[in-house]
């Protein structure tokens, strides 16, 4: 096949693509929406196989079929409470990928450069052939570059994955020197650029692999476990734009495009998950809440108990009831029964709504997907700017293993460390219940003024068993 | 203090000392006190001698205040506001003072909330007492011998006693209306059971918040609306409750001369304000009387001490928490923390200061919010002038962007190579695209997207496919790896995706 068929292919594929993130916009489109990605991913990849100067086509065609296998065994193997490890060690593989295909980039330039005319080069090396030295140095930068993205979203995801997996301490933890050793790594990097720039060997590529690879290592072990949801993004950025800068190295538009495209998604995501935090995207990366003055407000007031026959009785009166759950029913893997609590009031003609804030859970939208698993219907599951207006009209609001997204200090003290983070304003229904295991606070470590609340009823205990002892109570 | 509480007193390591017969009627007997391990002393004035800290119930008689010596602490309702001379007299024999009137309405102090307890009580039994004067059923019956009416029972003042009263009234089954000059409680009077009396009137009405929970003077022209509504509708009530006091004034009256002779025959009154002067004019303090119309009125103040053991065991119990308060360490050494605002509110006077008026409690009562400012109304002009310099700011802000990209990018093309430049293009034009479509996915489905960007993320297996084909070993066996890894993501990501997206289903 010609170079022409490619490239027709791939324009297909990158139109695939596209229509593949935007059908995500509604829950029936976006089931749509996955076969186009499929069927695009196909298309590139069949049209490569087939395409000038690939070879070895077998091995490779065994080789997908290997990666396959293991990936339909995690796909289907995986819970959905462990969405977010899941998503985090993909990234990995993603970045490790980005590294390999960098170094072999390297290897053709070098063959090529060496005089290594013939038969067995691929296309890749042909077209090196024909460039200038000018180009092939901004060839040899866009490598370096998508080497380094890649070399630390490696890294970070696995790190990432151990802390969402509790393999890693989710404390944010650092080397004596902090910030200084980043930016010493980042430095080496810099000098081994220039120096690859010069000499164009293996050696300082190296360096900076090693420097790279600490990076993503160090950065993500400073970030704490409740700042996952951003960081899981941002590695999603990352591989995106590390698959952009192979594709410029190796002139391939479509490594372009789609890397450009998953690149600004993740950067996207971020944004949205920090702007649900009130923090700023700098502050999250270097790990550590922003700058607080001052003591934080004092909480008066006892926690005030309550069993589950006094939490049956209010659900049995209510005719609107509000839940918010958090990652607390991801870990006590309460969905289903709190899917069955659910259809029980629904049942009665109750009103049940879900309320979920954008940074509930580990992982962008995590709640949804946990939801969704139990059967919950999605048209009950509200957006928090969708339902925050209607907290004063509801009789009960259960709140279950959230605790920061619902935390009124973030409106009422300034000096609070999440001050100014949107909440939900659950403590303006007429009553609350929290189904929390202990008097603990939550990653944050700041005490939950609403605990305190007159209207708040303490609902301790494991939220599944908790749950399970309220159902044979509601009739 | 009752034999339960002076145990729990113990616990807190202090040693107990009761004169004798104190409990008596109560129905406490001397040798319960002594089985829960509490010394008998057989007068007050050796009592006062032994012991550091004294808890009684009323103010301290004179005598009492002689007693007292320098160190030794008085917990007792005290009325500081009323009885300045007598925490003169004690502040002179150095002694500290606790008031127990004086205890601040915040959730923390409502433990030790002596008044609250006693007005629960005076409550309860102002409806018992009015029951016991009053000549037929509280609720309504239809019976084989003819029907009952349920009778109508109006309370006025709807504080912690005409809660309690509202509470009992309908409990026992009567018809209840309820009025306060706040109209904050008018929930919590429905909550009871008992349906508030609204005025038709349109004043801004006052905030209890501001005076600490208790209810203020009320306009001339309020007053006046009151009494009309009461007018209206006294031939109809049965039975009246009236405990509206207002903090350091004499009670206002509300129930008036006429209003009496408008009731039926057999009507009752309890004026439960009847200490300072009574709501209804003719209350005779400490009496029961019978107007020449058959409407009884009773202006008993001792409610709380016709109910000794009831009173006894709640007052006992908040003594020992504001014990409890005072004994941190529970190592039965007081330590008087003036920082502390229930303490600090409560002392009248210490270390030889008169400490009375305390300063504001930190935290306010809880009532409702302050009215918000309502959201000004924007006129039409307004809005389009608004609109028409949203929009500027917006071009102003794009064209900004764009003029800063369009020189980078030129910037980039003076130097750059053609060939670069050709994909450079299709890079900035697919982040722009990115952009556009990503905003447009809904919260709920971030994760399939994270799914899915990872799995096409994946397209990097086309730059290891490439270049499988080479002739070295080394690139060959890199590019397995990374088409093998890839192939995980690529079957992976899709797969998980479908399955979470088809979990999501319409109800």
């Amino acid at each position: 096949m010609d170079f022409g068929f490619t490239t027709a292919a791939y324009v297909v594929a990158a139109v695939l693509f596209i229509l593949s993130l935007g059908g995500l916009s509604g829950q029936e489109s976006a089931k749509r929406a996955v076969w186009y990605g499929i069927a695009g991913m196909a298309l590139a990849v069949f049209a490569t196989l087939i395409g000038p100067g690939s070879g070895l086509w077998l091995l490779s065609l065994i080789m997908i079929a290997g990666g396959g296998a293991i990936g339909y065994m995690l796909a289907t193997k995986v819970q959905m409470t462990q969405m977010p490890e899941l998503v985090a060690a993909m990234h990995s593989l993603v970045g490790l990928a980005a590294v390999f295909v960098g170094f072999i980039a390297h290897f053709e330039i070098g063959n090529v450069l060496h005089g290594a005319h013939g038969e067995d080069l691929g296309t890749f090396a042909a077209l090196i052939a024909h460039k200038s030295p000018v180009e092939i140095n901004i060839l040899r930068v866009e490598l370096f570059l998508g080497v380094f993205i890649g070399a630390v979203t490696f890294t970070g995801s696995i790190i990432a994955y151990g802390k969402l997996a509790g393999k890693v301490d989710s404390a944010a933890t650092k080397l004596p020197g902090g910030h200084m050793l980043n930016a010493g790594a980042a430095a080496l990097s810099v000098i081994a650029l220039v120096w690859y720039f010069n000499t164009g060997g293996f050696f300082p590529l190296f360096v900076m692999t090693l420097a790279a690879l600490f990076i993503g290592y160090h950065l993500i072990m400073g970030i704490g476990g409740a700042d996952m949801p951003v960081v899981v993004s941002m590695l999603n950025s990352y591989s995106g734009w590390a698959a952009a800068a192979i594709g410029f190295s190796l002139g391939n538009d479509l490594l372009i495009v789609v890397g450009a495209l998953v690149g600004s998604s993740g950067a996207i995501l971020s944004y949205i998950m920090c702007k649900a935090m009130n923090r700023s995207f700098v502050s999250v990366i270097l790990g550590g809440f922003g700058g607080t003055t001052g003591p934080q407000m004092e909480v008066e007031g006892e926690q005030v108990a309550i069993d589950s026959d006094g939490v049956a009785i209010a659900l049995n009166e209510a005719d609107s009831i509000v839940i918010i759950p958090g990652y607390g029913m991801a870990v006590a893997q309460a969905q289903a029964s709190v899917a069955e609590l659910v259809r029980k009031l629904r049942a009665q003609g109750k009103n049940v709504r879900f309320a979920i804030h954008p940074v509930a859970g580990r992982l962008p939208g995590h709640m949804n997907v946990l939801l969704a698993e139990a059967k919950v219907p999605y048209d009950i599951v509200m957006e928090m700017d969708e339902i925050n207006d209607d907290f004063p009209d509801t009789d009960v609001a259960i709140v279950i293993g959230s605790n920061d997204i619902v935390n009124p200090a973030a409106q009422d003290d300034p000096n609070s460390p999440i001050a100014g983070m949107p909440v939900l304003e659950c403590w303006k229904a007429k009553q609350v219940f929290v189904s929390k295991r202990g008097q603990g606070t939550g990653y944050s470590g700041i005490e939950n003024p609403l605990f305190f609340k007159d209207n708040t009823r303490m609902f301790y205990g494991d939220a599944k068993k908790s749950l399970d002892e309220l159902l044979p109570k509601i009739d | 203090m009752t034999p339960a509480s002076a145990k729990d007193l113990q616990k807190l390591g202090y040693t107990c000392l009761i004169e004798t017969g104190a409990g008596s009627a109560a129905g406490f007997a001397d040798q319960a006190y002594v089985d829960a391990g509490v010394e008998v002393v057989k007068t007050g004035a050796a009592l006062f001698k032994a012991a550091d800290i004294v808890a009684k119930v009323q103010p301290p008689s004179d005598v009492e205040v002689k007693r007292l010596r320098e160190e030794q602490t008085l917990i007792s309702f005290f009325y500081p506001a009323q009885n300045a001379a007598l925490m003169e007299a004690a502040n002179k024999k150095g002694a500290t003072v606790i008031a127990m009137d004086m205890v601040p309405r915040i959730s923390r102090a409502q433990k030790m909330d002596a008044l609250s307890s006693m007005a629960n009580i005076a409550g309860y039994r102002a409806v018992i007492e009015a029951g016991n004067n009053f000549g037929r059923f509280f609720t309504g019956q239809i019976t084989a011998a003819g029907k009952v009416p349920p009778a109508k029972v109006l309370v006025v003042g709807a504080g912690v006693a005409g809660l309690a009263a509202i509470g009992t009234a309908t409990s026992l089954g009567a018809v209840t209306y309820a009025f306060d000059v706040r109209p904050e409680v008018a929930e919590q009077v429905e909550s009871m059971g008992a349906e508030f009396v609204f005025l038709d009137f349109n004043e801004e009405q006052q905030d209890g918040a501001a005076t600490g929970g208790y209810a203020a003077v009320s306009s001339p022209e309020f007053a006046a609306a009151q009494l009309a509504k009461f007018r209206e509708i006294a031939p109809d009530i049965d039975i009246v409750i009236t405990t509206a006091l207002i903090p350091g004034r004499d009670a206002p009256e509300l129930w008036t001369k006429d209003m009496v002779d408008s009731m039926k025959p057999g009507s009752v009154i309890i004026d439960l304000a009847a200490e300072r002067g009574g709501n209804c004019k003719l209350t005779v303090k400490d009496e029961k009387i019978v107007t020449e119309n058959g409407v009884t009125i009773i202006g008993y103040t001792d409610f709380p001490s016709r109910m000794a053991a009831q009173s006894s065991t709640l007052y006992a119990t908040n003594i020992r928490h504001m014990m409890t308060d005072l004994t941190p360490e529970k190592d039965g050494r007081p330590n008087h923390n003036m920082e502390d605002d229930v303490i600090r509110g409560a002392t009248a006077t210490h270390k030889g200061e008169v400490t009375f008026p305390p300063p504001k409690p930190k935290i306010a009562a809880i009532a409702v919010a302050p009215k918000k400012e309502a959201p000004k109304e924007l006129t039409a002009e307004e809005i389009r002038a608004k609109e028409l310099a949203d929009f500027k700011a917006q071009t102003k802000n794009q064209v900004t962007l764009i003029a800063v990209g369009a020189a980078l990018l030129l910037g980039v093309g003076l130097v750059a190579p053609a060939s670069f430049m050709q994909h450079f293009i299709v890079f900035v034009l697919s982040v722009f695209v990115g952009f556009q479509v990503i905003w447009n996915v809904s919260h709920s489905l971030h994760t399939p997207l994270m799914a899915v960007t990872n799995a096409i993320s994946s397209i990097i297996i086309l730059g290891a496919l490439m270049q499988i084909g080479s002739g070295s070993f080394l690139v060959i066996l890199l590019a397995a790896l990374s088409v093998f890894m890839t192939g995980i993501n690529i079957f992976g990501g899709f797969l998980v995706t479908r399955r979470m997206l088809a979990m999501f289903q319409k109800s």
